[in-house]
């Protein structure tokens, strides 16, 4: 049995939550009008949760985004932060069981892809939907050839027969640079350098003119020369193919470079939104300060200390209603341990998740 | 500067070969003698199976009274005067068929046996242990708790049991009997490939290229057939070589015990049952079939093991 005590806490949380819910709604009918027809993919209040034997991880908890044409947004934050699993979900790949996307929609050109079936969501992958992985080399299958796996979307989706789908390989790798394409199309991965295995994963995404491309963490497993070049080439194909771009990193340096905005994810959910000016000129959340604090500059001090932000991100399963980012934020007071804040309006189109950079805050 | 005068001169560069999976494992396989001596000694018994009742001397029913009543109804020996004379260079059996060209009959039933059985072996083991492993689940405890019992249940007896059962249906009549054997035998030795495959399956699904596959389009059954049975060919290729040896073990058992391949085929099992009543008078009887199972039997061991180690990525590059 409850003790009265208990009952009363109970019943203040509950206030607490429909006051919540109240703010919820106000900025997701400010999302709505902002999300006009012109987007391509519009993401509401999309929850993803794992049902573990520990308990159910929210690994991404009403995450709400927009994404016009042709545009290149950015989606930062630490690892296990939901940023891949929000990826995953947009083709419904998360893995299930244990994981399912439990409340949301996906519209994508004004289809809600969480309505579609299995078969209707397959052909939209590969097709209208790319998706770059992030290690190329367990990426590729290691006993199909290049050829092989880049003709199959081809084939599968726009019906080509297999001399048409094997110009149109070679098209493709020469796009992305690899030299003497026809030579290379019966090499197998193994024969592929990692720059250029990344290269081929990008052919395959790009094979069939996707509208978007979703690239999760796409240069990570690569040096930082071959990182570069893939950039610049996943910056160009986009421009050249007008594919709107969702580019999962934990590189603000990286973000900074490609996108046109950037959401900032924190413990599964968006923590802060804005444009890419807006997010270097002025960030409203002691988070995203940790994150560019934490670039190494080229005027650091020589053999100083890289900048951390200290700690870890929470464990997804049982979270306070508190922001999540308190206990390892220095600017925290009672009220963040007390209230989630909501994503709020700092300027035109930024957004942050913070009380303290609230109008009214303690920090000005 | 060699290298250097050498570019200048524009001498063609050769492109290298592309080293394929199957080139590495050939070349490894070839490596190995005792491998070797087994692919070779396989080959011989297809060789064998294949062309051996057309080279044979004789038909291998075909009764040669004359010879036997010169010997005094006793079976002529290999190499003596008068099987050379007749024509019978291994000799013959107590009723004067020729030894070689029944052993050559016996070769034939064994390769079909080898062949055949494990091709039922894959019909029923590759789609369940694919079905339960791609799919798991309950179908997966399903399939699998199934799989256990047919483990479970002692192979010979069931053979046995079914041979008795059929022998005299329409189905039990077909090829001498030879189409019974080949099912019944498939039906008890699909156990281990289905398991294997069901392992390659729950492992290789778990692969990023898998994910990477879904994520264009690729629907599962190409997935399975396309992208990962070739990932698991190996394993299976070797299975399916080590499960010969049985399958021709069993066969030769059956027919020992007279419940396999009906007369007047010879399968080398039948051959040593008939030979036995003679051991001590005429040892040919028994020994010319008894060394060609083991001879079969051991050389597809061998060549299993050493395509075992052909096929196994990790051992890359070495030996």
């Amino acid at each position: 049995m409850t003790s009265p005590s208990e009952t009363a806490v109970e019943e203040r949380n509950r206030v607490e939550i429909s006051v919540g819910d109240n703010l919820a709604t106000e900025v997701r009918e400010r999302e709505a009008k902002r999300a006009t027809a012109e987007n391509l993919l519009e993401v509401r209040n999309l929850s993803t949760h794992f049902f573990t034997v520990d308990g159910v991880v929210h690994a991404v908890d009403d995450v709400s985004f927009h994404l016009g044409y042709g545009e290149t947004l950015g989606l930062v934050g630490e690892s296990g932060c939901g940023k891949s699993v929000t990826a995953l979900s947009l083709t419904r790949l998360v893995p299930d069981p244990p994981g399912k996307i439990v409340a949301g929609e996906i519209i994508f050109e004004g289809v809600d892809l969480l309505k579609l079936s299995n078969d209707e969501m397959r052909r939209l992958r590969g097709k209208d939907i790319g998706f770059i992985f992030q290690d190329p080399l367990s990426s590729l299958n290691p006993t199909l050839t290049i050829g092989y796996q880049i003709s199959e979307a081809v084939r599968q989706h726009m019906g080509l027969s297999s001399r048409a789908a094997k110009d149109r390989v070679v098209e493709l790798l020469s796009k992305v640079g690899i030299p003497r394409p026809r030579d290379r199309l019966n090499d197998y991965p193994f024969q592929f350098s990692g720059g250029m295995r990344q290269r081929a994963m990008i052919a395959i995404a790009l094979s069939c003119d996707p509208k978007l491309l979703l690239a999760d963490e796409p240069t990570t497993a690569l040096d930082v020369t071959i990182q570069a070049q893939i950039l610049e080439l996943i910056g160009r194909l986009s421009d050249e193919f007008k594919t709107a771009v969702l580019m999962i990193t934990h590189d603000l340096g990286i973000a900074a470079g490609m996108c046109d905005r950037i959401n900032v994810m924190y413990a599964g959910r968006i923590v802060e939104t804005g444009s890419t000016d807006q997010m270097f000129d002025k960030p409203r959340m002691p988070y995203t300060w940790g994150l560019l604090d934490s670039l190494p500059r080229m005027d650091d001090e020589r053999g100083g200390k890289l900048r951390t932000i200290e700690g870890l991100p929470p464990l997804l399963i049982r979270l306070p209603d508190a922001c999540r980012f308190n206990p390892r934020c220095p600017y925290a007071q009672d009220l963040c341990r007390e209230k989630e804040p909501e994503l709020t309006v700092r300027e035109e189109g930024h957004l942050a998740r913070c009380h303290a950079t609230e109008p009214g805050g303690w920090i000005p | 500067m060699a290298t250097g005068s050498l570019a200048q001169t524009g001498a063609p560069v050769v492109a290298r070969r592309s080293s394929g999976v199957w080139r590495d494992a050939f070349s490894r396989l070839r490596r190995n003698k005792l491998a070797m001596v087994g692919l070779v000694l396989v080959a011989a018994l297809f060789i064998m199976g294949a062309i051996g009742p057309l080279i044979a001397p004789h038909k291998f029913y075909v009764l040669d009274v004359a010879a036997i009543t010169e010997n005094g109804f006793r079976p002529l020996h290999p190499f003596e005067p008068l099987s050379m004379r007749t024509g019978h260079i291994l000799g013959t059996d107590d009723q004067g068929r020729d030894s070689l060209s029944r052993a050559l009959d016996g070769a034939q039933i064994s390769v079909s046996v080898a062949l055949v059985v494990q091709f039922v072996v894959l019909l029923i083991g590759l789609p369940i242990g694919a079905l339960a492993g791609w799919l798991g689940g309950r179908l997966d405890n399903l399939l699998m708790r199934f799989t256990d019992v047919m483990y479970a249940f002692p192979d010979l007896l069931l053979i046995i049991l079914m041979s008795v059962t059929f022998r005299n249906t329409w189905f039990g009549q077909q090829f001498n009997g030879l189409l019974l054997v080949f099912v019944a035998i498939g039906l008890t030795s699909w156990v281990t490939v289905a398991r294997l495959v069901r392992g390659q399956l729950l492992s290789l699904k778990e692969m990023e290229f898998v994910e990477a596959a879904k994520a264009i389009g690729v629907s599962d059954r190409r997935i399975v057939t396309k992208h990962l049975m070739p990932n698991a060919i190996g394993p299976i290729i070797v299975a399916i070589t080590l499960g010969i040896p049985g399958a021709i073990l069993a066969e030769a058992t059956l027919a020992y015990l007279g419940v396999g391949v009906q007369p007047p085929r010879a399968s080398w099992g039948s051959l040593i049952s008939e030979g036995v009543k003679y051991i001590r008078s005429d040892p040919h009887l028994v020994l010319i079939p008894a060394v060609l199972i083991a001879t079969a039997l051991i050389s597809f061991t061998f060549l299993g093991d050493g395509l075992r180690d052909a096929l196994d990525p990790k051992l890359k590059g070495k030996q």
